[in-house]
């Protein structure tokens, strides 16, 4: 196989042998996955569209009484920083600087989504004590059922970052580790692209409302 | 178009055989009003148009299977022929052609039809608030101050404007012989207009299921004179008793319209049918804005769930 | 405590409990029902033992990552899946002849039966076949070794398998939904139905439905990556591009029923107002959400018929598919219509005129691509040489039955008809008429052809020729009245009615319901027959019907690895072409080492840990809720530090196998087509030279 892209995304390159090649069939294949949970992601959105409305709303909060902006701009900075650093993380295997700086460099982006989640879970509480509970009405089932979604991603994303750490540890950089890292990396960066859509649609359009 | 009459009288004839088995009143094949024939048409022109379609298949499946068997060895085999431009331009220009014609007539006849539109009649209009409980309907005439269950009487040649909800699960309202279908949602409204063109007595019925008593929630709708449909809403206001809350709450739990006769000690009217002599002007907006209040709504509180305790239900019509 | 233990799970959920309680008739069949099965699993269990077998079959099928076992053991389970569901309808069909005064069925009871039977039916019976016909051929048509993701492939055959145990264990414990297969809410929310049976549905669908987008994720990634060389994709037989079309369906329309059925999972478990009646829930959005996934569905199942059905005409009329382009051209804009119709399921619903006519019109355009499909089948037999095997039975069924369906389509299409027949029998008429000649046939078809490549001998022709009769016929009597009887108002689900004119109607449907039945037994006794006389219904050269593709070019049954050398593709149909050109059977000058995917047993520990699960949300059991589910995420995670996952099959052995058998098919005599169902049929094909040269064409 030559120098030219097998699959959508960063290549790792010809040097990387079986790694490289492999990763052709195995990176399509999670691209298609993730188009699959896009798919999730998008109804979950329009479902949420159509009850942000006062009849979704059902005399319950609005979001402008239980959404801090402050500490979602917050987690919007630190998640994509994640990216930016988990990025980091496979050039570093791309350019072969040795498992201690790819190992590094996912800790980082794991303390990063750690944080987000945390900070997260801190709004989650706040939203409860002012009664923006699923059970309260459509809007908040909806919402409930749109952020924690991405939430629950993030937090099988930090078991991943953790299950990989360990596996550079014990198994190295053999081929099947390097494109579980690749895998994990297009996971993360989507993560990040249904944030954009969640910080703009959910956080930024309650505020228009 | 004579292309409408050749393709029709095949199926027509058909149609009528058919309709002929069964009791008039139940099917839009044997239509009582301007919809239903009107739907009838579409039926057998669709029936027509697609018969050009089909019929070639018909025809054409046995002699190719049996001009081109193993054994018959008199005829061509040519087992690299894989295309023809003719046969290509048949095969996509035909069904092409038929869709098209078929997709104009769709268009036109949906915005027609739209059973929002009030049917064109020299007659005013009855309005008719229908609320769908479980396995009964409950028919309200607003402007006469008087409801029934599982009974819509109307005056033949007139529009009758139906307003409809329901007070429990999702159901389907079909009047056959009239006009089509149209849900009706809790805590939605939908519309639909019904004409006869003669007086008569046709089925009615809900064709969503949703629950034991499915099959039993059929009503009778009666097209009348206009005299005799007085003295009906005369004899409805003498005989009926008041629809108070307290009836409404028998009336929404889970039971057929037989069973709610027993319930209210009304008279036994065949087909599960009683007659209300008063009725509040608002019942039909209290139940499209039961949930609507913002509250939680238990259970309990609910028409037609399993909890359902008419006593306990707070907020009810009528209080 | 029991309460922590057990969840709501108590002795009334014992379905035998609830018949001694109360022996009426209804109880009584629900608790033969749960015998059956009970002594159904008594009896594997027995015979699996006394004969030894567990070892085998732990070895060489549960564990398997063979696409070719996993696809045979997907046939089964919707071979059996299919016995219930057909009983389920014969019983439906008996309750609604006696059903103008009550019947022998309490309505409850009839409701969880037209439940569970469409259930079954798309979920467990049509999927599971599609699956496994899919499983089973496509890596062999495009000269692949195995699917792209092997272990994968047994977990979605495990989750498939998890759904369709949750629908049996219903059988024993507890009840299942009543509200049809599309469980509306709110009659499906936990004010209407708080007993376990919609989160069986939940449940077992969710589960299953999983399974599935990973499959088709696992086809598309095959059809893209694994081809052979020279599989061009204008080269591939029709079958793989209709597998394209269908997995495409499965990752974008299995979603939405994910989501909707999670939803209203939220909102029988957690109190969310989803599509609940009060608090700004909204019903609608389920419907649109089931539907969004329900009418891609559809074409799911009837895109790989049509594939088979491509295959079966071709290779049985001697002949090239006529038309290849436009065949890839219509399945293609099928499977796109296909997201583009699913309002058409509602058009009762009150919104306005040009909504309905746009959705309208889009459906009825799906009749263009698919009316093209039939012409050119019809174009494939012109000039070719027919002989009317059991496949090509079935697929004159399904020419004459399948247009009819197309017929009752175009006018489902028209709102204004919709309106009219909507939620009728005419409804249920017209999709058994769709799934019954279109999918099913094909599978039956498929399933007659591609038998003899998965065991190495063919089925009976006789009893073969019995069933395709009677599943005729059966259909034709049970489902063309239907149409009259929607035509005259009769709602779909109705326990009883009240018209005695239905009455005779409902009596032929019965009628045509015992042909099903004996179509179903005759399937049985085929099977039983064929597998009695195997010696003389062999055919280890592995072509029996002159095939045209390349699976047909290996022997029967195939080698774990599926081809001695990697095939070298040079043209379409490409088994045929290499018999008219003699390159056929030849020895490579060299084999090389294969390298294949080791057994493994992750699929069957999902597979019995996803039952678990499922099991314990429905009864409420949490403990044992945490403890599968985190069982299944162990099971996931821990076999990925396993590095040790292929082993080596060494040219050596491959080399001695495919000698063997070339010199078996040159020692053989080429048999032509008038002995194809002899015994002297061993799986080399005479070719047939066409009639004329045609030079000029």
């Amino acid at each position: 196989m030559s120098e030219h892209n097998l699959h959508p995304g960063l290549n790792l390159g010809a040097r990387h042998g079986a790694a490289h090649e492999g990763a052709e069939t195995i990176l399509f294949g999670f691209w298609i996955f993730l188009m699959s949970d896009l798919v999730i992601f998008g109804l979950v959105f329009a479902s949420y569209l159509t009850v942000a409305n006062p009849t979704g709303a059902a005399g319950g909060p609005g979001p402008a009484e239980a959404f801090d902006l402050r500490s979602v701009f917050a987690q919007t900075v630190i998640l994509l920083s994640s990216s930016l650093t988990f990025g980091f993380a496979t050039l570093a295997m791309r350019h072969e600087t040795g498992r201690r700086s790819i190992a590094s460099w996912l800790i980082v982006t794991l303390f990063l989504g750690i944080g987000f989640l945390a900070m997260e879970l801190r709004d989650f509480a706040h939203m409860i004590d002012v009664g923006a509970v699923p059970s309260r009405s459509g809007f908040w089932s909806a919402f409930w059922g749109l952020v924690p979604l991405h939430g629950v991603h993030v937090t099988v994303g930090c078991l991943w970052i953790v299950v990989m750490l360990i596996q550079l540890a014990t198994l190295g950089l053999i081929p099947v580790v390097k494109m579980r890292v690749l895998r994990l990396g297009l996971y993360w960066h989507f993560l990040d692209l249904i944030w954009v859509g969640i910080f703009s649609i959910v956080y930024l359009g309650g505020q228009m409302r | 178009m004579i292309f409408r009459r050749i393709f029709g009288i095949i199926p027509l004839i058909g149609c009528f055989a058919l309709a002929a088995c069964s009791k008039a009143g139940s099917t839009f094949l044997l239509p009582a009003g301007p919809i239903a024939a009107a739907q009838r048409a579409e039926f057998i022109q669709i029936l027509g148009w697609t018969l050009v379609a089909i019929v070639p298949v018909f025809a054409l499946v046995p002699v190719l299977l049996w001009r081109y068997r193993y054994r018959n060895r008199d005829a061509r085999y040519a087992p690299d022929w894989d295309r023809s431009p003719l046969l290509e331009v048949l095969m996509w220009g035909v069904p092409l052609v038929i869709v098209t014609v078929l997709s104009v007539q769709l268009y036109r006849t949906t915005h027609e039809l739209d059973p929002i539109k009030p049917i064109a009649s020299d007659n005013p209009p009855l309005r008719v608030e229908a609320v769908g409980l479980d396995w009964k309907w409950l028919f309200i005439y607003p402007d006469l101050g008087i409801a029934t269950i599982n009974e819509l009487a109307f005056p033949e040649k007139t529009s009758v404007a139906l307003d409809l909800t329901t007070d429990t699960v999702m159901q389907s309202f079909l009047i056959s012989a009239l006009a089509g279908q149209i849900y009706t949602m809790p805590g939605m409204h939908t519309r639909l207009h019904v004409l006869a063109d003669q007086p008569g007595e046709f089925e009615g019925e809900n064709t969503q299921f949703n629950g034991t008593g499915f099959p039993q929630q059929k009503f009778r709708a009666i097209a009348m004179t206009p005299t005799a449909f007085e003295s009906w809403v005369e004899e409805v206001r003498s005989d009926g008793q008041p629809l108070t809350a307290k009836h409404y709450g028998v009336l929404a739990q889970a039971t057929t319209g037989a069973t709610a006769q027993q319930q209210l000690g009304a008279k036994a009217l065949s087909g599960g049918v009683l007659h209300f002599s008063s009725v509040d002007n608002d019942l039909f907006d209290e139940v499209l804005h039961r949930y609507m209040r913002g509250t939680p709504v238990p259970s309990a509180n609910q028409p037609g769930a399993v909890g359902y305790d008419p006593q306990a239900s707070t907020g009810e019509p009528n209080q | 405590m029991i309460h922590t233990i057990f969840g709501r799970l108590d002795l009334s959920s014992l379905s035998l409990w609830r018949a001694i309680q109360d022996p009426t008739v209804s109880e009584l069949v629900a608790a033969g029902a749960a015998t059956a099965v009970l002594l159904g699993a008594l009896v594997t269990v027995s015979l699996l033992t006394w004969f030894r077998l567990w070892g085998p079959l732990w070895r060489d099928w549960l564990t398997s990552v063979d696409h070719k076992r996993i696809g045979i053991m997907y046939c089964a389970l919707a071979l059996i899946m299919l016995a219930r569901g057909v009983i389920e309808g014969v019983l439906m069909r008996t309750q609604q002849a006696f059903g103008l005064h009550g019947g022998f069925l309490t309505p409850d009871h009839f409701s969880q039966l037209f439940s569970t039977h469409g259930t079954i039916m798309i979920f467990f019976v049509a999927m599971p076949f599609i699956a496994g016909v899919i499983n089973y051929v496509m890596p062999l048509q495009i000269g692949a070794r195995d699917m792209a993701f092997p272990v994968m492939n047994q977990i979605s055959l495990g989750l498939t398998a998890t759904g369709a145990a949750l629908v049996m264990i219903s059988l024993v414990l507890g009840k299942f939904a009543t509200g049809g297969w599309a469980n509306y809410p709110p009659y499906t929310g936990s004010d209407f139905q708080p007993g376990p049976g919609p989160d069986y549905w939940i449940w077992s669908i969710v589960l299953a439905g999983i399974g599935t987008t990973l499959s088709g994720i696992n086809f598309a990634v095959t059809l893209y990556k694994e081809r052979a060389p020279g599989m061009t994709f204008l080269r591939m037989p029709i079958f793989c591009w209709t597998v394209i079309c269908t997995s495409i369906i499965m990752i974008f329309a299995l979603p939405p029923l994910t989501v909707a059925a999670l939803m209203l999972a939220a909102d029988r478990y957690l109190d969310f107002h989803f599509f609940t009646n009060d608090l700004g829930g909204n019903m609608m959005n389920y419907v649109n959400l089931f539907w969004l996934f329900g009418h891609p569905e559809v074409y799911l199942l009837v895109i790989p018929a049509y594939g088979i059905f491509s295959e079966v005409i071709s290779t049985f009329s001697g002949k090239r598919i006529y038309g290849y382009m436009s065949m890839v051209y219509a399945t293609m804009s099928i499977a796109v219509l296909s997201f583009c119709v699913w309002l058409h399921h509602f058009f009762t619903m009150g919104q306005s005129a040009n909504i309905n006519a746009a959705f309208g019109i889009a459906s009825m355009a799906i009749a263009v691509p698919t009316g093209i499909k039939v012409y050119n089948w019809m174009a494939t037999i012109f000039r070719g040489r027919v002989r009317m095997t059991v496949p090509m039975i079935y697929a004159t069924g399904f020419f004459y039955l399948f247009v009819i369906g197309g017929l009752s389509g175009v006018m489902l299409a028209n709102p204004v008809i919709s309106y009219q027949v909507h939620n009728t029998l005419f409804l249920v008429a017209h999709f058994h008429n769709v799934i019954i000649p279109g999918v099913l046939f094909g599978l039956l078809a498929g399933y007659h052809y591609w038998f003899p490549k998965a065991f190495g001998f063919r089925l009976n022709e006789g009893w073969g020729r019995a069933a395709a009769y009677l599943w005729i016929a059966g259909f034709s009597f049970t489902f063309l009245p239907l149409y009259w009887l929607g035509l005259h108002g009769m709602p779909r689900r109705s326990a009883t009615f009240s018209d005695p004119a239905f009455q005779p109607t409902l009596w032929l449907a019965l009628f045509g319901a015992v042909l099903i039945l004996a179509a179903l037994t005759c399937l049985a006794v085929q099977l039983w027959v064929s597998i009695r006389d195997r010696d003389s219904l062999t055919v280890p050269l592995g072509d029996p019907w002159d095939g045209r593709s390349l699976e047909w070019s290996i022997p029967s049954p195939p080698p774990e690895y599926n081809f001695a050398m990697q095939p070298q593709v040079a043209a379409r149909d490409d088994f045929a072409e290499a018999k008219t050109k003699s390159r056929a059977y030849t020895e490579p000058e060299e084999y090389e080492d294969i390298e294949m995917p080791n057994n493994t047993a992750i699929g069957m520990i999902i597979c019995v840990c996803a039952t678990l699960f499922g099991l314990a949300l429905v009864f409420w059991m949490w403990w044992l809720a945490a403890l599968s589910f985190l069982a299944i995420v162990l099971s996931i995670t821990l076999p990925t530090f396993l590095t040790e996952t292929t082993h080596v099959i060494p040219a050596a052995k491959i080399a001695a196998e495919h000698r063997a058998w070339l010199d078996k098919v040159k020692d053989a005599s080429a048999v032509d087509r008038l002995e194809e169902t002899q015994e002297s049929n061993l799986g080399r094909a005479l070719l047939e030279r066409p009639t004329r040269i045609e030079a000029a064409e």
